[in-house]
């Protein structure tokens, strides 16, 4: 931050928020990968109200082929269009404009962005053309149009362009001195899900190239196999969301109310878990598949020893502890939590950081540790539990926090105001209240035994009737009501982003200075990023007891949800 | 100190504070019970997903399942035989789009090795109302041994996307109680009813 001193020479500009030097070309691959981000997420939303208001067995909108058409769709677009675009434009964000550097051969940047689209619209063709009906995991031998495998593998080599970018851009901006000491904690996180990516990339590459010359009928695929592999891509790439998610709340936590980094080593060495460790988590997918033993279920699923998890845990404690810290800093200090009382809750960029973070910590990862637990498996495996969970780590947490990111990037990148600003106030407080309700509705169907994918649980014209417990159909009803409010939160959030870029405002540096805009609070005065060493230590030994209270009550739900759902399994037939 | 989008100068490899020790250790014991479960389940309780893998052909499961059939098939019930193995005995089932097939009666307390497969593409087996979920894979035979410790009227809801006739897709397993097999079948012993 120090560094931007002088005015820069084109084709840099100074951010009148930061201080950092911005190069032109990387405003530009913000802002397209950011549309397309947002357009994904538009097609994935309206696919999602239909598909809650099919599930709703009293309303059952769509008949059975568009139900499974869009499942597949809205998986598709939530999961890898949406989320990726949306983590391109974070490492176009986290690595030349954090770094103050420029980037490397912007032009592939622009081919980068160009796959991905092209990717990403081919595969939307053969799935809305009913070519792909084969689900988000496309399970071999469901057999898809073999357009469809160009249109991901031309996305994901899109992706892996930018992350080489990324990388590239590391390397200049240490050659060329943009920045002292050690990168950022934030580029940190970033690079993190970078690796991650890489890792992610190889496995999509190694499973759709051998399926698309299947789909050709050159060559055989092993279903077990593909399974395997598939979830090396499948469940890495939400990793990849992990460690993007966390960088995001380490950066907001900064800008919202000047977050402190109680100690890089604890925080980096965390990310260092998730590289370590986070990629066994294919193995969560087939704790009850006949291809693979135990030994490696057991060592796979737990990540080796639940490592990763423990990285989790940590980032659960320091990001919290890190804002609880800035604000006693700030004179925040009476009791346990005025730091919290006082924090910027009408500001959009905090409220979704800290909503995000409690929703994947308390719902999302305590309820994915234990499915992934391989015995307790056998009473989750794809019953609504699974959706459930991650609704509440993908949706909840990831897309949550990028929404929060939003309304911080319009102006500091758009250099937009941001309309309906009072709209944008309230959108992940509902976001977050309606995909509670979503998530923990699926939980409570998938107790019940509800399968998830599934267009008619009332079985009309099977050969055996089935009838769910009555309860079922309260909890398709919250289900349904969730589902519509998460979808209102989506709708607005869409419409704000879209009015601020192309019909917003525009944000001066001289707005800024005036302190009237209509922008989040942490832009028209940014926190302090930097604390005086003496008073901040003095503050870090005196402890953060807040935090100590939450990560307390975490615990205790963690460990309480983790026995309860041993205790229901022991219930059920003897299995071995 | 500073936020995470400052550059850390100098060395940062410094002690963790206090809080931050405690919590860490904390955090791993916790992740490390929660490692040492799985053995322990494996080692102490009745509900493990290992069973015997192995592969199979399409071809040959449908053959043994036939033969499965054939060899205790003791009624009908909507064009689904229902088939009665003795207790001990192997059981094969196979789902195919979109059924599974035979309907199974069972008794309450007997073990039997039952065997799972696909003929097509990825089935999942979901037993209602207990929720055992199973997932089934074409090519492989996944063997598990079973105890139905409760009789009753059970459905095989299948909850893999199969295709078009996905949720369609449902069977049943009838278990009778343990005095009416006791009735029926006095050659059982006494371990097997109360396994």
């Amino acid at each position: 931050m120090s560094n931007a001193t002088a005015a820069p020479a084109w084709p840099f500009r100074t951010c009148p928020v930061t201080g950092l030097r911005v190069h032109r070309s990387v405003d530009a691959l913000i802002k397209v990968n950011a549309v397309a981000a947002i357009v994904a997420f538009l097609v994935g939303v309206i696919a999602a109200i239909l598909i809650v208001l099919t599930r709703w067995q009293a309303v059952h909108l769509l008949p059975a082929q568009w139900y499974y058409r869009l499942v597949t769709a809205h998986g598709l677009n939530m999961l890898i269009f949406f989320i990726i675009f949306f983590e391109m434009a974070i490492l176009y964000f986290t690595g030349p404009v954090l770094l103050n550097s420029r980037l490397p051969t912007p032009k592939l940047g622009w081919l980068a962005w160009g796959l991905m689209v092209v990717g990403a619209l081919t595969v939307d063709y053969y799935v809305f053309s009913g070519q792909a009906d084969v689900m988000f995991t496309s399970y071999v031998p469901l057999m898809a149009h073999p357009g469809y495998y160009v249109g991901i593998i031309l996305f994901a080599v899109g992706a892996l362009i930018v992350v080489g970018l990324f990388f590239a851009t590391l390397v200049v901006a240490r050659r060329e001195h943009t920045y002292e000491g050690s990168v950022p904690l934030v580029v940190f996180g970033a690079l993190t899900a970078a690796i991650i990516a890489v890792i992610t990339l190889v496995h999509g590459a190694a499973i759709y190239i051998p399926t698309l010359l299947w789909s050709l009928g050159y060559m055989n695929v092993d279903p077990e196999v593909y399974r395997l592999v598939f979830w090396a891509l499948g469940h890495q790439s939400q990793q990849i969301n992990v460690a993007a998610m966390v960088s995001v709340w380490y950066l907001m936590g900064g800008l919202t109310l000047g977050a402190m980094v109680l100690n890089e080593k604890v925080s980096r060495a965390a990310f260092g878990l998730y590289i370590l460790f986070i990629g066994l988590a294919s193995a969560h997918h087939l704790l009850v598949d006949p291809g693979v033993g135990p030994a490696w279920k057991v060592w796979n699923t737990s990540y080796a020893m639940y490592l990763a998890v423990l990285g989790s845990m940590i980032h659960g404690f320091t990001v919290p502890a890190g804002m609880e810290l800035g604000m006693r800093v700030r004179g925040y200090t009476k009791g346990l939590f005025e730091w919290l009382r006082r924090a910027p809750w009408s500001d959009p960029g905090f409220s979704a950081t800290f909503l995000s973070l409690v929703i994947f910590g308390f719902l999302g990862g305590v309820t994915g540790v234990v499915i992934g637990t391989e015995q307790i498996n056998i009473i989750a495996h794809n019953t609504l539990r699974v959706p459930g969970h991650f609704h509440a780590t993908v949706v909840g947490g990831t897309a949550l926090s990028f929404m929060g990111l939003t309304y911080y990037l319009i102006p500091i990148i758009f250099r937009k105001q941001v309309r309906l600003l009072g709209w944008a106030r309230i959108q992940p407080y509902l976001f977050a209240i309606g995909i509670v309700i979503v998530s923990m509705s699926m939980i409570f169907l998938g107790i019940l035994g509800v399968p998830r994918r599934h267009w008619d649980i009332s079985f009309s014209f099977a050969p055996f009737k089935q009838e769910f417990s009555p309860l079922t159909d309260v909890f398709m009803a919250t289900l349904g009501i969730g589902g519509l409010l998460a979808a209102t939160g989506a709708l607005i959030y869409i419409l704000v982003a879209v009015l601020s870029v192309f019909v917003g405002k525009p944000l001066t540096a001289a707005d800024i200075q005036r302190g009237k805009a209509a922008v989040p609070q942490g832009i028209l005065k940014l926190p302090p990023q930097v604390h005086g060493e003496a008073e901040s230590a003095a503050a870090h030994r005196a402890g953060t007891p807040g935090t100590v209270v939450l990560v307390a009550i975490f615990l205790t739900v963690f460990v309480l949800y983790y026995f309860t759902n041993w205790k229901v399994l022991s219930l059920v037939w003897k299995i071995g | 100190m500073h936020s995470g989008i400052v550059s850390p100068k100098g060395i940062w490899w410094k002690p963790a504070g206090r809080q931050e020790r405690i919590w860490v250790t904390v955090a791993l014991v916790w992740s490390l019970i929660m490692f040492a479960m799985m053995p322990l389940w494996h080692y102490k309780g009745g509900q493990n997903p290992s069973g015997v893998r192995s592969r199979v052909t399409p071809a040959a499961y449908l053959d043994r399942v036939n033969r499965f059939v054939a060899d205790y098939k003791v009624g009908e019930e909507n064009g689904f035989p229902i088939v009665e193995p003795p207790p001990g005995s192997e059981v094969y089932l196979l789902g195919r789009m979109w059924q599974w097939y035979p309907a199974l009666r069972l008794k309450q307390g007997a073990t039997y090795m039952l065997h799972l497969s696909s003929l097509d593409v990825n089935h999942g087996f979901s037993l209602y109302p207990v929720n055992v979920n199973l997932q089934i894979v074409p090519g492989y035979d996944y063997a598990l041994r079973v105890v139905p410790t409760r009789a009753g009227d059970y459905r095989i809801i299948c909850n893999e996307f199969c295709g078009i006739g996905h949720h369609l897709m449902i069977g049943k397993i009838e278990v009778l109680p343990t005095q009416a097999a006791a009735r029926l079948e006095p050659a059982s012993t006494p371990e097997e009813l109360h396994e």
